[in-house]
């Protein structure tokens, strides 16, 4: 079996949550593996994650250098082409950094990409067996992949349960001599923070959140009308911002807000992992929506397969009345 | 700037529910509404905007049979100056790698300054950009949500987490994976796509562009599907299964429950 590694991101001294999730998956591809962490970075933050990831990797492979202070994915692909044994498996966690880095690696290390891996259900000879999902989640795929020479796999962040027993101690090994001089022809400017908004969704315990399924910009009044009676915020899934509805400061998801509410109402919400990954603290989840196969009631606590567009209007009145009643 | 876009015809989500066959091996494809992948419309359409403000031409090229014109004729119409359907017999079963080589091959033909795919196609993973850009040694960014361009480089934004944006510097050529929401994709009427109707597309074959069958297609493929399927349910939501006033009331009674009246 190859040997197996785990790309940890990490950003201020900190190491992804997904370090530990990647022991886990490599565990699935070879219950016997021992996998090797590796970072880039430089200074104390560097350091400080090699620390931690000792608690969960018996090796851990430090590269630090001055240009890699910022994770840029070309540099690092640079770096990585330079110190991988061929015929390694790579683990990444597929996100921003992720889908920047491993399409381009698997090319240069002529091995195979297996991208947004849910399931790892293990190796027959070369054959890597892993579970996919496409159109936004609604169904799934088995596929096999050809490992032979060597693969570099993205694994869905929150996919696997990290393991509760870890080795003690591992042992950090510097790298950093033998990666030599990298050259970049993208270069890192800045981060712009995302602008706050007229209402911080962050900060309400009851969300109407809606998606796709409002299906125009005048239908979030709709919306709006059930947040007011409520006393909740409106927030919303990604096609809606994509779609200039509502500001980006609304949206939930990875590349939106983290929001820890009580109730979460998705309105017309498929439910695409992205966005259920900005939904955080266990709410009481409710999904509306006319597709009875919507991903979002896999995960929601109680399920209303109707039009939005008539339900929610009524639902509205209701809450109103309530509210006179209960005031007299 | 001679931009070329990759894309791709894909079912459409936003126009189907994808459900299983009967046979429950691949999604039922009777009766499927197909359309441009939306991430790769926004690609087409930050294209266009961006020849409209420093000149040069826009090619939409994607890999397929002759059902996949109708999307490049989708997007001629939308303002692109040519189509391609790069078409063979021996493409098909291709993996992301293949479609990689297939077009890298046809990229350095051209006259291409600049490589546009979208982030991803609804089946699948995000990565034949990636990959491209490492076949024909360019530089990459993936999740672009703002290009500017500069004197023979891009100022580009790449969407991270938080809703936060990563500023880079990227030399020309290189390719870009474009992010759904950079911009508001132009309306195309069926009016736009009759007057593109008789504009030629050209199909040029493995043998036409040199590849080598054996490195493309099934036979080339590392990585294979083998079915689709819906996975058993974890523990699922209660369905509220009874009349609209009947869910109304219960909704209403389980969310005040929860502390969703404040």
């Amino acid at each position: 079996m190859a040997r197996i590694f785990a790309y940890i991101v990490h950003k201020v001294g900190v190491a992804d949550d997904s370090a530990t999730e990647l022991v886990a998956a490599a565990k699935k591809i070879d219950p016997a593996a021992s996998p090797t962490a590796i970072v880039t970075g430089c200074g104390a933050d560097l350091d400080a994650v090699c620390s931690t990831l000792r608690s969960s990797y018996s090796e851990v492979w430090k590269i630090a250098h001055e240009t890699l202070a910022y994770p840029n994915a070309e540099l690092i692909r640079k770096a990585l082409v330079k110190v991988l044994p061929q015929g390694s498996i790579l683990l990444v966690a597929h996100e921003h950094f992720g889908i920047d880095l491993a399409p381009g690696l698997s090319i240069k290390l002529n091995s195979t990409f297996v991208s947004d891996v849910l399931v790892i259900e293990g190796v027959d000879g070369v054959t890597l067996r892993v579970v996919r999902q496409e159109f936004g989640g609604q169904v799934s795929t088995h596929v096999r992949c050809d490992i032979s020479s060597g693969a570099v796999i993205t694994v869905r962040p929150g996919a696997f349960k990290p393991l509760e027993s870890a080795p003690a101690s591992g042992s950090v090994v510097d790298k950093s001599s033998e990666i030599g001089v990298l050259v970049a022809r993208r270069r890192y400017l800045e981060t712009v923070v995302a602008e706050a908004g007229d209402v911080d969704i962050t900060k309400h315990s009851v969300l109407v959140s809606i998606g796709r399924g409002i299906q125009e910009k005048d239908n979030v009044a709709i919306a709006q009308e059930l947040a007011d009676a409520l006393g909740a915020a409106v927030s919303c899934s990604r096609p809606v911002v994509d779609a200039k509805w509502l500001e980006k400061s609304r949206q939930v998801g990875t590349s939106g807000k983290t929001v820890k509410p009580k109730v979460y109402l998705a309105c017309g919400i498929s439910g695409a992992f992205q966005h259920l990954a900005g939904i955080k603290g266990n709410p009481f989840i409710v999904a509306i929506n006319k597709n009875p196969k919507a991903p979002i009631f896999q995960v929601a606590d109680v399920g209303i397969v109707d039009d939005l567009l008539e339900f929610l209007p009524e639902f509205t009145n209701k809450v109103r009345e309530m509210r006179t009643v209960s005031a007299k | 700037m001679e931009i070329l876009v990759c894309a791709r015809r894909v079912p459409d989500t936003s126009e189907n529910e994808i459900e299983l066959n009967s046979a429950g091996n691949d999604i039922e494809r009777d009766d499927l509404v197909y359309s441009i992948n939306e991430w790769d419309n926004y690609a087409v359409e930050e294209a266009l905007q961006i020849v409209a403000r420093v000149g040069g031409n826009v090619t939409v090229v994607t890999v397929g049979g002759e059902d996949d014109e109708e999307i490049l004729r989708r997007e001629m119409a939308m303002g692109a100056n040519h189509g391609v359907l790069i078409s063979d017999d021996a493409f098909r079963g291709s993996d992301g790698r293949g479609l990689a080589t297939i077009l890298a091959v046809f990229v350095r033909k051209g006259p291409y300054d600049l490589i546009l795919t979208g982030v991803q196609a609804e089946d699948g993973g995000a990565q034949v950009g990636g990959m491209l850009a490492a076949l024909l040694d360019y530089p990459f960014a993936s999740l672009v949500n703002s290009v500017e361009v500069l004197d023979g480089k891009l100022k580009v934004s790449r969407e991270i987490a938080g809703g936060n944006k990563e500023i880079n510097e990227i030399d020309l050529p290189c390719v870009l994976s474009i992010q759904t929401g950079i911009n508001e994709p132009r309306y195309v009427g069926m009016r736009g796509i009759r007057q593109v109707a008789s504009i030629p597309i050209p199909t040029p074959s493995a043998s036409d562009l040199g590849i080598d069958p054996a490195t493309v297609g099934q036979a080339a493929a590392k990585v294979k599907r083998v079915d689709y399927f819906v996975p058993a349910l974890g523990k699922g939501a209660e369905m509220l299964q009874g009349s609209r006033e009947e869910n109304i009331d219960k909704l209403l009674e389980l969310v005040a429950a929860k502390g969703g009246l404040k």
